[in-house]
């Protein structure tokens, strides 16, 4: 149950792109979650609705894509989805892939309602 | 609508510690892990015999995680080994910033082996770095064979399995070569040790290869 810590680590980066000022105008903050990056969206969306409630960026919301596994195999180059628990290749067996996709734990971007706003 | 870009990992915080934690165990050429497993799968045993092994060889530090009491630190300090107890007070798994902060209650330059005992949680630890340079997980025999599949992040992000209480096999239904099979289904890179902190099987050899990581992170 870490999806608290991570949902203030969320709210800790949007305040470094997203002044105070303009907090009002946050709507979604889009996210991507890997299946394996041990984070619960359900959790996550509860907990940082709890967090950002009594803050300036209470308009916010998390809009969270999730991201598949997907490993590489190593000895002949396949790309595969993993659906169930097998780091195995599927076309040559070869035990030696490298996971390229599903730890992601990111803020991609945050949407505005009104005014522009600028990265620093 | 506008829309401004980020793309920031949420938990890069953490592994900029961990890698400060890093850079400081190398400086000392420090052998570090941290080790993981379920509640009660015996890490706390397990370490007590991994110093009592390698007593007089090696110079050992421990830092316990958990979410209430310093039973564990108590135990280990027996031992006449530095101990430092993080208690997380609810939280479920140890954070770069914690360990950073119990490192200044050693004198790492008089360490060769330095202990991070996680929480127990087999899901969270598995995605926070400390600056270890591997995981270890535990899994004892009464937790069941399938437990690898049920938890492939930990054991994917793991180095080191052992197998603990192989002592109590004859009692319990749990088969020792599932269990490896399953693991090395999910992480085919692991290296497999199996233990029991009563009868000391296994301990032998999980203390040699522990001495011979040391050797490495020293030469």
């Amino acid at each position: 149950m870490h999806e608290l810590g991570i949902a203030q680590g969320i709210l800790e980066i949007v305040r470094q792109y997203v002044p105070e000022a303009q907090a009002g105008e946050v709507r979604a903050i889009k996210m991507r979650v890997g299946e394996m990056s041990g984070v619960v969206p359900d959790s996550l969306d509860f907990c940082f609705g709890a967090i950002v409630a009594d803050t300036a960026y209470r308009g916010a919301f998390l809009a969270i894509e999730r991201v598949a596994t997907r490993c590489r195999c190593g000895a002949c180059g396949r790309e595969f989805s993993v659906d169930h628990p097998a780091f195995v290749c599927p076309d040559c067996g070869s035990p030696r892939v490298t996971l390229v996709a599903g730890s992601e734990l990111q803020v991609v971007e945050v949407e505005l309602a009104e005014a522009r706003a600028e990265a620093p | 609508m506008s829309v401004v870009t980020i793309e920031r990992k949420v938990l890069e915080k953490n592994d900029t510690i961990a890698a400060q934690n890093r850079a400081r165990f190398a400086q000392h050429r420090l052998f570090v892990f941290n080790i993981v497993s379920s509640p009660g799968a015996g890490k706390t045993s397990l370490l007590e015999r991994t110093i009592e092994h390698l007593k007089g060889r090696l110079r050992m530090a421990v830092v316990e995680g958990d979410v209430q009491t310093d039973f564990d630190a108590q135990r280990v300090a027996r031992y006449g080994v530095p101990v430092v107890q993080i208690v997380t007070h609810g939280g479920c798994h140890l954070e770069a910033r914690l360990v950073q902060d119990a490192l200044a209650s050693f004198d790492l330059a008089a360490v060769d082996l330095l202990v991070i005992e996680n929480v127990g949680n087999l899901v969270c630890p598995a995605n926070y770095d400390l600056g270890e340079a591997l995981k270890v997980v535990a899994l004892s025999t009464t937790e069941g064979d399938d437990q690898p599949l049920k938890y492939p992040g930990m054991f994917r992000n793991a180095s080191v399995l052992v197998i603990n209480k192989i002592d109590l096999l004859p009692y319990v239904n749990c088969d020792v070569a599932t269990i490896r099979r399953h693991a090395l289904q999910i992480n085919p890179a692991l290296t497999v040790f199996e233990t029991s902190c009563t009868t000391l099987a296994g301990i032998p050899a999980w203390g040699e290869w522990l001495a011979a990581q040391v050797a490495a992170a020293r030469a």
